[in-house]
């Protein structure tokens, strides 16, 4: 098998034209004499450096990355519709490219109209589109609709038409940018069908796309961009992976900022708010829950820390990890009336799981000086998300020592898009004669 | 360069059906549709010769530009081609942005679309016009030259459209600019008077004007019937086609710069 696409050594400047935009203008360019000169930019923005890579005849390659990590400009050059600075894009066969749907519609002329300009100017000649036309219609459903004003059809239909012309181009390669992340999901089923038969045509497509199981389920191989350069190159299940780490990664340093930054807002402490609050851990519902720390400090809770299996602080889990609440606590003399609590919320302000040691019938005996107080979770059994934690000391009745309200976040990854609130423990079972295959473990 | 041109070529087929999608476009949803190609010059025309002929009468009568109606007539409608295309240029890059950022062809396609369906508007008046000339009884031997000039006004306004369209992209001023320089150019070329009746010293200064030798073209073959300014119609032959390069080969030179900038 030959190659489709070769790419090498490809790098991608863009230019940002910072000091004319300030206060030069075409009248002092030319009074100068240096318009040419001026049309020179200053300053420079690498997009791609140095990106290298081939890509099969026949196969499907995804090309992953967090946003501005330079995949769409990749596309546009691999398109042709921009031109790198350095570096060679070899691309055999016709080439089609999905960038944005319906991109060359305009909005006055009838749907016929802008199928024949569309067609055209994707490079296809008037008979070929003539050939096709019936079969372009029927793709997009758009039979009753066809000689209405595009302006007059739903987005959907819109899309609808704009894949219909461009899927029909019937290219040797297909680039698609993220184009299936619109539109309603039989539209989208309909498109990865005709993706998947592009497939099997033995056409080459190359994909860019943030839907990390569709790169798992189609692609014959993966590149991962991040910061303008290749990371990563392979088996697709690998790259994702790998890819994975990297956001929990980033995430985790996102997390633990937030933090620093919330529990700094909120160190000086603030007594007089104590008395107007009881204490208890409330599910109160929602969007009014601010973040806020208050108590009277005779007992502080000066760290609070997630920690994993190794005993080390993160802030990004997997659900069905095991994970350690940490707080370190110390109190100014001794006190004998204390209450420690956690509860969970997620990102709807929903309180997914509270409790305290009062409510689980501790009798408090005595706290004076530091120690450490643990809430184990043996298995995180929680959806992805963000999610807050409040963590309090108080005493029975409900006056406040410490509370700490949504000052604390961490995230949960999870590979299966499950939904809810709670998460219980479960497993799948068939008999008789249900069959069901597994699902593919990474 | 030539390599582009013959892609261009290639592209006709767009061209083509853009230049119609413009025009359908344009008067999709009004009444009188593509009577507005008709209504508009003639309006613009009554206009001028209600002002010029009771406002501010000048004794034209005995100035060679008798009758004036037609004599406007014959000057507007090429005008009108020009400075349409010429503002609708400056703009029509940064409009048709997202296909430059999003589908692959020759950029050009687009200023060139404006001259050319500004072109179409030009012919569709020519009805008026003729019907005119018959009226007055014009019609002469010198018609034979209007296609010429038309040819001159086509290739100079191409290349005059192309640059500004490349130009906008870079410096957007250019399109508030250029409404003004029209206005200035307007009355710098021999629309609402004529090129003979202008003192010779103020004449030297309209010659170094392209638009002027191609009005006079027009007012000689349709108007006076006398070619008497063949011989600088003969000069804007080589200065057409060079503002045609000069504007082909800037706006090549910025080609690469446009998917990035607009």
């Amino acid at each position: 098998m030959g190659i489709a696409i070769q790419v090498s050594d490809l790098t991608k400047i863009y230019q940002r034209y910072s000091h004319r935009k300030q206060f030069r203008t075409l009248k002092s360019a030319l009074l100068r004499g240096s318009l040419l000169q001026e049309l020179k930019p200053d300053e420079r923005f690498p997009a791609l450096e140095g990106v290298t890579f081939n890509v099969r005849e026949g196969s499907t390659f995804a090309v992953i990355g967090r946003n501005g990590s330079g995949k769409s400009t990749l596309l546009k050059v691999i398109a042709g519709i921009s031109k790198p600075n350095s570096g060679t894009v070899k691309v055999n066969g016709r080439i089609s490219a999905l960038i944005e749907l319906g991109a060359g519609f305009h909005p006055e002329i009838t749907g016929r109209e802008n199928v024949f300009i569309n067609g055209i100017m994707l490079g296809l000649t008037k008979k070929e589109i003539e050939e096709r036309y019936d079969e372009i219609v029927a793709f997009a459903e758009l039979e009753d609709f066809i000689e209405a004003p595009v302006k007059t059809y739903s987005s959907g239909m819109y899309m609808r038409l704009g894949f219909a012309v461009a899927i029909h181009v019937n290219p040797d390669v297909l680039l698609i940018d993220e184009v299936l992340a619109v539109g309603d999901e039989a539209f989208v089923h309909k498109c990865l069908d005709k993706i998947s038969e592009f497939r099997r045509r033995g056409k080459t497509i190359l994909l860019v796309t943030h839907s990390l199981g569709l790169v798992e389920k189609i692609a014959d191989e993966a590149l991962w961009i991040d910061r303008s350069r290749v990371q990563m190159r392979g088996d697709p299940k690998k790259v994702v992976d790998a890819y994975l780490a990297q956001v929990a990664k980033h995430e985790e340093q996102a997390l633990t900022a937030a933090e620093a930054q919330a529990v700094l807002e909120f160190e000086a402490p603030r007594s007089d708010e104590g008395g107007d609050n009881n204490g208890e851990i409330e599910p109160t519902s929602a969007f009014a829950r601010e973040r806020g720390r208050w108590g009277s400090r005779e007992v502080e809770i000066q760290e609070v820390s997630f920690l994993d299996a190794a005993g080390s602080a993160r802030h990004v889990f997997a659900t069905g990890e095991p994970v350690v609440i940490r707080l370190k606590v110390s109190s100014t003399g001794t006190i004998e009336d204390f209450v420690f609590g956690v509860a969970i919320f997620n990102a709807d302000g929903i309180c997914c799981y509270g409790t305290n040691t009062h409510l689980e019938e501790f009798t408090p005996v005595r706290l004076s000086g530091a120690g450490e107080v643990r809430f184990v979770i043996p298995e995180l059994q929680l959806i992805e998300g963000t999610y807050f934690l409040d963590v309090a000391a108080h005493q029975r009745d409900g006056y406040p020592f410490d509370y700490h309200r949504a000052l604390h976040q961490f995230r949960v990854q999870s590979k299966v898009k499950d939904v809810g609130v709670y998460r219980p423990h479960h497993r799948w079972e068939f008999t008789g004669n249900v069959r069901l295959d597994p699902p593919r473990t990474p | 360069m030539l390599q582009n041109l013959l892609t261009l070529f290639r592209y006709r087929v767009l061209i083509q059906s853009l230049v119609v999608r413009e025009l359908k476009a344009r008067y999709r949803g009004s009444v009188l549709g593509f009577f507005w190609s008709f209504i508009n010059p003639l309006l613009q025309l009554l206009i001028y010769w209600f002002v010029f002929t009771y406002i501010l009468p000048t004794g034209r009568e005995v100035m060679g530009m008798s009758p004036y109606a037609l004599f406007l007539f014959t000057g507007i409608l090429p005008w009108t081609w020009f400075s349409s295309s010429v503002l609708e240029s400056a703009s029509v890059l940064m409009t048709g942005g997202n296909l430059i950022r999003k589908i692959l062809f020759p950029a050009e396609v687009l200023p060139i679309v404006v001259v050319l369906s500004n072109l179409v508007h030009f012919f569709l008046g020519l009805p008026i016009l003729l019907a005119f000339l018959v009226f007055y009884g014009k019609i002469q031997l010198s018609l034979l030259a209007f296609p010429a000039v038309v040819l001159l006004q086509l290739v100079f306004t191409l290349g005059v459209c192309l640059f500004i369209s490349a130009l906008a992209v870079h410096f957007r001023d250019v399109s508030n600019i250029i409404a003004n320089v029209i206005m200035l150019w307007f009355f710098g070329s021999p629309v609402i008077y004529s090129y003979l009746n202008v003192p010779p010293s103020i004449q030297r200064f309209l010659n170094y004007n392209p638009m002027t030798h191609i009005l006079v073209g027009y007012h000689q073959s349709l108007f006076t019937g006398s070619l008497g300014h063949w011989p600088w119609l003969l000069v804007m032959v080589p200065a057409s086609v060079f503002t045609f390069l000069v504007g082909y080969t800037f706006f090549d030179r910025l080609r690469e710069t446009f998917a990035d900038e607009v």
